[in-house]
């Protein structure tokens, strides 16, 4: 699985984290890591899987690409 | 044409790419330069490499179709830049002036308010990210 953060939370290291079995979709995926990280589950934080922003829990998978994305300042 | 890149925009030469492409008509053109307003130094844009281009094609793409242009395009810079810097070319065609220039007054704001870049700032010597009201993207919008 690849983590990404951007924005106030680009300094986590997501990416180095080891995803449990069981943890199998984005809701469990939030609760797991807001353990360490709260901020990943403020609010306005968006998540996307595979560059499509999501609402609600989705099935997540080893392969999938998944991206917190804090509140947006625009361009 | 949707474009993301760190390095500077030559906004004249972006002009003249535009024009090749836009057919006959109204060509209307947008640059914003970065501002140094509160003594800011640098000020740097993070941006997530793909889902940024297609948030932001989504939004051109309604445009084209709301106001029948004839092409469009957004280069945007990410990455640190300093006051004067262009940060933002945008650029709409139509045959007719009025499409033209409201397509690029609503591309402009929509790019302003929804797209999906973090900024930080460097006033006196320190960074912090500006915190944004909670926005959402165009598509998780009602």
């Amino acid at each position: 699985m690849h983590l990404l953060s951007f924005g106030k939370l680009s300094h986590l290291a997501l990416d180095g984290v080891d995803i449990p079995a069981d943890v199998a979709d984005s809701d469990a995926l939030r609760r797991f890591l807001g353990k360490r990280w709260p901020e990943l589950n403020a609010p306005g934080v968006l998540l996307a899987v595979n560059q499509t922003l999501v609402r609600g829990s989705v099935p997540i998978s080893p392969g999938d690409e998944i991206a917190f994305l804090p509140p947006m300042s625009g361009g | 044409m949707i474009r993301i890149t760190g390095k500077p925009v030559d906004a004249a030469a972006e002009l003249r790419e535009f024009l090749g492409v836009a057919g006959e008509g109204a060509v209307a053109s947008f640059i914003g330069t970065v501002r140094a307003m509160g003594g800011v130094e640098t000020l740097t844009l993070d941006h997530y490499a793909g889902f940024t281009e297609k948030q932001i094609g989504a939004v051109v793409d309604r445009l084209v179709a709301d106001f029948e242009l004839t092409a469009a395009t957004v280069i945007h810079r990410h990455g640190a830049m300093r006051p004067g810097d262009t940060i933002l070319f945008a650029a709409t065609a139509a045959p007719h002036r009025r499409a033209a220039l409201d397509a690029l007054d609503r591309l402009v704001d929509e790019l302003k308010t929804h797209a999906p870049f973090w900024k930080k700032e460097l006033r006196n010597g320190t960074e912090h990210w500006l915190e944004p009201p909670v926005i959402a993207p165009a598509e998780t919008r009602a």
